[in-house]
């Protein structure tokens, strides 16, 4: 059978529910899919108190900010389908959705890829044993499972998400042995590194992974130092009793679906690798297509939502719902507020890299 | 280890009923309504499968769905990836060495 909406969101995170709410506010009909029985994304694990100014929730857990978005959606009318896949994206405009064991078909004027992202995963000898697993895997279990995936961590990886997870395994009474980070210095904000070193964890900047030991499951873990040119030192390995290893090596965004649609991908290995092609007005190299959030480049949950917003915004404008003065008006508002989170040493980066995607299409957009 | 009290998330399951599934037969609580791979878990499991050439054993990698590891047969039905599919009373888990079967068919 062959449905229609208006506008297709795919996926239910921080991301999709902005942009969902920004078109429905505007007078749109949206509908959000998403594959999990749960909306919110990797939000509502997120229990730490967020940075940024008041509009951003400064000082407000993840969590909460989770739950007043969604509360939003649902009183502006945003439909959301949990427990459906999308499967694929076809020509004209077609969704190809899993529910309840069956298949079917979506047609949407316009449609928004919000997919987010994966972590990233890191090669050693034993990293398949069980027990090894991403830091985002060990704090989905913690927060929102409610169970430690092991008692004796070693965390990979000493950028925000490192460090946030390392705290919240503490929180939940598991033990961190160590955080090792491969470069000379801790790679995220200085505020959530101290959280950990005041209780004592010790981090090995200029230290890798050598190995994680063990017959069905991680045993010990032998790390080493690593010097100019990330080249291992023999003689420095240091053996750590532990049951886990978190890998906080950094996400990838997930393009399968972008890629299937056939819009163009670009390389930008600062902002986790593949990601599709887009303009300031997160619209993609196909008219009907548009992303944001971590599939238009690995960020943080704040500029997620922003993005959320402003590619809700130039959908409601191409849908009629809003006129191209309003949406210009809004669109300088969230503009701004996105170039405050994309200041500072840790921002910077970020925003040179996202205007390298944005230059690339418009590149694009003047040959075709 | 279940984490039933927390700084920030507070107290936790006490308000949860709790069921039993069985895993390779033998009975197991769990809590109703979380992932099967929760409830493994909670129980001490953290190899799930073994691979389908070299027989290594897998645990949970994501826990979000997406990297497949954590895939068990789950009444009869081979590779659900537990960590996204809740348990139910009398459900039966079987750990799983390489694809699985779908109804004895390799």
């Amino acid at each position: 059978m062959t449905y229609h909406t208006q506008v297709a969101v795919i996926g239910a995170g921080p991301a999709g529910l902005s942009a969902a709410l920004e078109i429905a506010s505007a007078g749109g009909k949206v509908t959000v899919f998403d594959e999990n029985d749960r909306p919110g994304g990797q939000l509502f694990k997120q229990i730490h108190k967020f940075f940024g100014s008041s509009h951003h929730g400064a000082g407000v857990r993840g969590y909460h900010l989770g739950e007043e978005l969604l509360q939003k959606c649902l009183d502006a009318g945003v439909e959301i389908k949990l427990n459906t896949v999308v499967y694929g994206l076809f020509p004209d405009n077609e969704l190809g959705i899993v529910c309840n064991d069956q298949t079917h078909t979506v047609k949407a004027d316009k449609i928004l890829i919000a997919t987010g992202a994966s972590e990233k995963p890191l090669a050693f000898p034993g990293w398949d044993l069980p027990g090894v697993m991403g830091a985002g895997a060990a704090q989905t279990m913690v927060n929102i499972n409610r169970v430690l995936p092991g008692q004796k961590f070693v965390m990979i990886g000493s950028g925000n998400v490192g460090l946030v997870v390392s705290y919240q395994i503490m929180q939940a009474g598991g033990q961190v042995v160590a955080i090792v980070e491969a470069l000379p210095k801790v790679n995220g904000y200085s505020v959530h590194a101290n959280k950990v070193k005041r209780y004592g964890v010790p981090i090995y900047t200029s230290h890798t992974i050598k190995e994680a030991v063990g017959t069905d499951q991680v045993e010990k873990v032998v790390i080493q130092e690593i010097g100019p040119g990330f080249v291992p030192v023999p003689g420095t390995e240091k053996e750590l009793d532990a049951d886990t290893v978190c890998l906080a090596v950094g996400l990838t965004p997930s393009v399968e679906l972008a890629k299937m649609a056939g819009v163009q991908i670009t390389h930008i290995p600062k902002l986790g690798g593949f990601v599709p092609l887009h303009g300031k007005d997160m619209r993609t190299t196909d008219e009907n297509i548009y992303v944001a959030g971590d599939v238009s480049g690995i960020e943080e949950a704040s500029t997620a939502m922003e993005s959320g917003r402003l590619a809700g915004c130039s959908i409601a404008e191409a849908i009629g719902a809003l006129n191209a003065d309003a949406a210009e008006v809004r669109r300088k508002e969230i503009n701004e507020r996105i170039n405050q989170l994309r200041s500072g040493i840790h921002g910077e980066a970020r925003r040179d890299n996202k205007g390298i995607i944005v230059r690339r299409y418009e590149e694009w957009l003047a040959a075709k | 280890m279940r984490v039933s009290k927390h700084p920030i998330l507070g107290d936790y399951g006490a308000d949860k009923k709790s069921v039993t599934i069985t895993v390779n037969g033998q009975p197991m609580e769990a809590l109703e309504g979380e992932p099967i791979a929760a409830a493994l878990m909670a129980n001490g499991i953290r190899a799930f499968r073994k691979t389908p050439i070299l027989h290594h054993p897998r645990g949970i990698f994501c826990a979000i769905g997406r990297c497949t590891d954590c895939a068990l047969t789950v009444d009869g039905i081979p590779n659900v990836r537990t960590c996204v599919t809740r348990v139910r009373e009398g459900m039966k888990i079987e750990t799983q060495d390489g694809l699985g079967e779908w109804g004895g068919i390799k």
